[in-house]
């Protein structure tokens, strides 16, 4: 077994993958609420429509989404290989447990709150993301070109109720997920310093709030105006 | 003091084992924990009965020897090992729940005693420096800055007891495995097998069966001696940096 192998199969190794494809899912998550914001135009849609289409045809951008595809895999899959190991670490639990005084309960519950993060992706990507590669999208010209109207079927979605309910509970989980995600993939990294750490923590915690409130803002402003 | 304690009972390895309530009157708020079951064990002892097997020795707070899972915390309600916990940290008429360490590497050994040896074969496997070192130097001599050492001596304090596996979630033995391998990576006798024992003391970790690291900073809160997770960190630092750059292929 090479020296390469033998690293990511130990316990840092995993933890290491989890650390840097969960921080690499933090930058997408950015990149994609600040885009996501041109839904707030309120100019029909037009901002959106453009920026989609250059965001599924720029060559540089679908290196990144492949980057994003990995990332979430390797999340995935190391998430369920270190879950293995630590459940079968202690196969007989305590009768009582007072874990509420030495840890957060999101801490806790990274693989509860992450399975239902990815229930969410599912139903996410099916809705509008597989719909944009293979479905029937209704066109719409602006100036000379020809677009792909995602605005039409993005509002039109919400105006359900229960999309909107789903998205905007789910945004609340997901920042639970940050909550205790983004710090500790630093931790993990080995970036634990008096000078870095208290900012990185406070980050963090805007972060898990800025984020997931803008997210589930665009499902609540599209119900509620259109 | 009227107690009742419900006290796991196992008579040995492959034994299921399982939970007994025996009631205990006259405890004094000024007793140790230990002390309070020594009264336990001695009324046992005059019934004929077996007593509860539990780890101690120095009984100072300074070996690691104690355990016990005392009311769902390792060490119980305070940040102090079991020898150091006194029944005033109790109510009158309370109903307290002693369980052993639960860890797969930590397998029971009969009632609330079980083997840590896991953490001597992790300590084996480089927690050491071969060379000789020769006799204590120097204070001006040590060519490190005392915050330094101050650190290596924080790190140093960890006594193995336990309770950071004990209070993980995932039975993860890496607040332990980062102390010792912090303690001697930041001392100068430490650097010439630095590499190889951050690489070592991981790999007996794992072979170990303990859990990965969750950060969630449990370990560090029920620390008798109060071992930063900053070690965690540390030694991450510690072994990636050892695997990319050591001969170890």
């Amino acid at each position: 077994m090479s020296w390469v192998t033998k690293t990511l199969k130990s316990t840092l190794g995993r933890k290491l993958i989890m650390a840097l494809t969960g921080l690499f899912l933090i930058l997408f998550l950015t990149g994609h609420v600040s885009g996501n914001l041109l839904l707030f135009k309120g100019d029909g849609g037009e901002a959106f429509n453009i920026y989609a289409k250059f965001m599924t045809t720029n060559p540089a951008v679908k290196i990144l989404s492949y980057l994003t595809y990995i990332s979430v895999i390797g999340h995935i899959i190391y998430s369920i290989l270190l879950t293995q190991q630590n459940k079968s670490a202690r196969p007989v639990g305590y009768a009582e447990s007072k874990a509420s005084t030495n840890s957060t309960w999101s801490s806790r519950n990274m693989g509860v709150l992450g399975t239902i993060i990815l229930i969410f992706l599912v139903v996410h990507l099916q809705g509008f993301w597989a719909k944009m590669h293979w479905g029937e999208v209704p066109m719409v010209t602006y100036g000379e070109e020809e677009y792909k109207n995602l605005f039409l079927i993005v509002s039109e979605a919400f105006k359900q109720e229960w999309l909107v309910a789903l998205y905007v509970v789910s945004m609340g989980f997901l920042g639970f997920h940050l909550s205790h995600g983004f710090a500790s993939a630093f931790q993990t990294l080995g970036l634990n310093h008096k000078k870095y750490s208290p900012a990185i923590k406070a980050i963090g915690q805007a972060y898990c709030i800025v984020v997931p409130v803008l997210f589930a803002s665009m499902p609540l402003y599209i119900y509620f105006t259109s | 003091m009227k107690l009742t304690l419900k006290i796991w009972r196992q008579k040995n390895a492959s034994d299921k084992g399982g939970f007994v309530t025996y009631p205990v009157d006259h405890v004094s708020k000024d007793m140790s924990f230990l002390e309070m079951l020594d009264v336990l064990n001695e009324q046992l002892t005059e019934k004929g009965e077996d007593p509860v097997h539990f780890d101690h020795d120095c009984r100072e707070g300074i070996c690691g020897m104690c355990s016990l899972y005392i009311n769902g915390k390792p060490h119980g309600p305070l940040q102090t090992t079991t020898c150091q916990l006194h029944m005033r940290s109790f109510n009158d008429g309370e109903t307290i729940t002693i369980e052993p360490w639960r860890a797969k590497a930590f397998p029971v050994v009969k009632d609330l005693v079980v083997n840590r040896s896991a953490f001597d074969r992790i300590i084996q496997a480089g927690g050491y420096v071969s060379v000789n070192t020769g006799g204590v130097p120097d204070a001006n001599e040590i060519p490190i800055p005392k915050t330094v050492a101050d650190l290596a001596m924080d790190a140093a304090q960890c006594i193995g007891c336990g309770a950071c596996v004990a209070a993980c979630k995932n039975a993860s033995a890496m607040l332990f495995t980062s102390a010792k391998i912090s303690q001697l990576a930041l001392l100068p006798q430490g650097q010439v097998e630095r590499k190889t024992r951050a690489e070592k003391m991981v790999a007996q970790m794992d072979a170990e069966g303990f859990g990965a690291c969750t950060n969630t900073g449990a370990c560090e809160a029920e620390c008798p001696k109060g071992i930063s997770i900053t070690n965690i960190a540390r030694m991450n630092r510690e072994y990636f940096s050892a695997v990319v750059s050591s001969e170890n292929v």
